[in-house]
């Protein structure tokens, strides 16, 4: 992935995160997990999901929505399968 | 649906309330998440219980489950029917057929557990359909198919609810047709999370439960104000004139006609019809009475407003004549200047956006979701003729000099006949309902009715009453009976308070007197028994030429009767 796709996708997962987790001052990373998110549980998380292939036109597989580790994880996939980044 | 998450969280305060309990076979936090969010989008403050996973049986079961606990107001039943394929597939072939009435007995008893000496609502959701494929088309005759037994199972559950009268199926096919399963469902969502939904659909789940609940509460829309020019017609009549207006197979009529067709279809269903347009009025009604491919006539408006003034104006005026709150009132416009200038103004009339391509407004106003009901009466059909014809005779009142001047212009004719068999079911309607004019409350039966009409001692008289505007019907009843040889005594005496100041009690009256003569009396004495409600006649019978006698009664002599002043004439 190249810088400019990385940028692009780290800013509309920020715009994403802020608004499923309804916080204004949340930066993802490529490490960020659940871990440091206190309102991220498995229905918010189901939330997050449906809100990020919405934005990126595209879906993740089951196997990958109980198993992605982190943000970075999830970053991969859309700069894979994304139609729209 | 993160949206309605952020309303859900944030509910303005001062909305009126409903206590919502959610249970279900499948997770429903999110849905209940967003039930609450569209409730306040909408105007109702909904707390919602959710309960756990599958926990159907053990709340309705339990007289001390948290359900009922909580006391709800209602109570939405979620079931699945990925759940209900399952139970499918674990059915034995041979015991497949009776599939459906199986699992109906199980909910309606669900229901009767959460009925039983409780007032409470159920919404019971029916099941999506979804067809497994094995039998392809052949599935839809077979009756051991799953597709069959869900189908029936639907139907079954609609009439039950049709019985016990205070179940209300929720209907998600409209939407899963709408946006197609592949949309609206999502299996990996379900078998990560039992989510019956895809996240996408869940604002429109919520919608529909909500809709239900603002209906119970009241809170539905009555009447569409709806402009004319490029919005009920192609074109604008001022220019094109009747003739050259698109309604019908002219250009793109069709479109047009189509969305008069369900207009129509509201205004039986008893939602009223308003027009409010800039026009001269003349101009604007001619096509209703000359276009001969008019879906719609003048009569199918309850009010008719063409002129040049502002229409929030008119919108206030509309309200105020056809005396309806105005968050019941919808407009619709296809000029984005007078949307913005109705939302802008009276802000509590709901103003959906029009597509730009009138081939598309019918499609688009039926997904709007704008006319829940909860119960519907071959009555509610005539709505539209008695507010048109209240409005009639508000507008007669403001344009005539004075009352006497506005009575005489109402052109009232009344009937006045003994009781009939045809009329026993309305009188004992009225003896029933009538509590503020009802000079002894008596009650009767039809069947005492029919008894007091056969009576030769007994004198009745039914009084109609219509006018220019329209036909009130049967709005009084009379029944004297012999007191001695030379005395009537009004026995009962109830009228409808719509009628109440049209010189009408005059007319009856009058009647009364006129009848004791005629079958030979020389006496009518009248009664008043008070209760808490009657106050309004207690005066009646001394204010119309009658004598007082004692605390209650009241005598007039049927040879020096000085008759009243009335502007009805008999048929």
């Amino acid at each position: 992935m190249n810088i400019e796709t990385e940028a692009k996708i780290t800013a509309k997962l920020n715009e994403i995160f802020s608004f499923v987790f309804d916080d204004d001052s949340i930066r993802v990373t490529r490490s960020t997990s659940a871990n440091d998110i206190e309102a991220w549980d498995s229905l918010t998380h189901i939330t997050l999901i449906s809100e990020v292939e919405d934005a990126f036109k595209m879906k993740f597989f089951m196997k990958e929505v109980v198993g992605m580790k982190n943000v970075g994880e999830m970053m991969d996939i859309i700069a894979e399968r994304a139609k729209k980044i | 649906m993160a949206q309605l998450g952020k309303l859900a969280s944030n509910i303005p305060e001062g909305l009126p309330g409903y206590r919502l309990a959610v249970i279900g076979d499948c997770a429903t936090q999110h849905i209940s998440k967003a039930i609450r969010g569209t409730g306040a989008a909408k105007g109702l403050a909904i707390s919602v219980l959710d309960t756990d996973y599958d926990q159907i049986l053990a709340q309705t079961s339990d007289p001390s489950s948290e359900l009922y606990e909580f006391a709800p107001d209602g109570v939405f039943i979620m079931m699945c029917t990925e759940k209900l394929y399952d139970k499918f597939t674990h059915t034995p072939d041979s015991e497949r057929a009776g599939f459906a009435d199986g699992v109906y007995a199980w909910i309606s008893a669900r229901w009767d557990e959460l009925s039983s000496g409780r007032k409470v609502s159920i919404l019971q959701s029916l099941f999506t359909e979804y067809d497994d494929r094995v039998f392809g088309s052949f599935a839809s005759r077979l009756k051991t198919s799953f597709i069959y037994q869900l189908r029936r199972l639907n139907m079954l559950i609609c009439e039950g609810a049709d019985l016990k009268k205070n179940v209300y199926p929720v209907d998600f096919q409209y939407f899963t047709s709408k946006y197609g399963t592949d949309t609206v469902k999502d299996s990996k969502m379900f078998a990560i999370a039992k989510l019956p939904f895809a996240a996408s659909a869940i604002p429109e789940v919520a919608s529909a439960v909500v809709d239900i609940i603002l209906a119970l509460k009241g809170k539905s829309l009555k009447c569409l104000i709806l402009d004319l020019d490029n919005t009920l017609w192609g074109g604008v009549v001022g220019d094109d004139g009747t003739d050259g207006i698109q309604i019908g197979d002219y250009g793109t009529g069709k479109a047009f006609t189509a969305f008069q067709k369900w207009l129509l279809e509201l205004k039986k269903r008893g939602l009223l019809l308003a027009v409010c347009s800039k026009n001269d009025e003349d101009k604007a009604k001619d096509p209703f009475i000359n276009h001969p491919d008019m879906v719609l006539r003048l009569e199918d408006f309850a009010i008719f407003v063409a002129n040049w003034e502002p229409k929030p104006e008119n919108i206030k005026m509309i309200r105020e004549t056809l005396n309806i709150g105005m968050d019941s009132l919808v407009f619709i416009d296809d000029n984005p200047f007078e949307r913005n200038s109705v939302r802008e103004m009276l802000p509590e009339v709901t103003v959906p956006e029009l597509p730009e391509d009138p081939a598309d407004y019918v499609d688009f106003l039926r997904g709007e979701g704008l006319f829940e009901a909860v119960s519907y009466s071959a009555e509610d059909g005539g709505r539209t003729d008695m507010y048109r014809a209240e409005a009639g005779r508000v507008l007669a009142s403001k344009t005539c000099g004075s009352y006497t001047e506005y009575l005489e212009s109402l052109d009232m004719k009344a009937e006045a006949k003994p009781f009939s068999s045809f009329w026993f079911p309305r009188i004992a309607q009225l003896s029933q309902r009538s509590n503020q004019f009802n000079l002894r409350t008596v009650r009767y039966t039809e069947a005492e009715i029919a008894d007091a009409a056969a009576d030769k001692d007994a004198v009745t008289v039914y009084f109609t009453l219509k006018d220019r505007f329209g036909d009130s019907g049967l709005i009084s009843a009379v029944i004297m009976r012999k007191l001695d040889d030379e005395t009537l005594f009004v026995d009962t005496w109830i009228m409808s308070c719509r009628v109440l100041k049209r010189t009408m009690e005059e007319f009856i009256v009058n009647k009364m007197i006129s009848s004791a003569k005629e079958a030979g009396y020389k006496k009518v004495v009248g009664e008043y028994l008070k209760t808490p409600k009657n106050a309004m006649v207690a005066e009646i019978y001394s204010k119309l030429g009658f004598n007082r006698i004692s605390d209650t009664r009241f005598e007039a002599d049927v040879a020096s009767f000085k008759y009243n002043q009335s502007f009805i004439k008999e048929l």
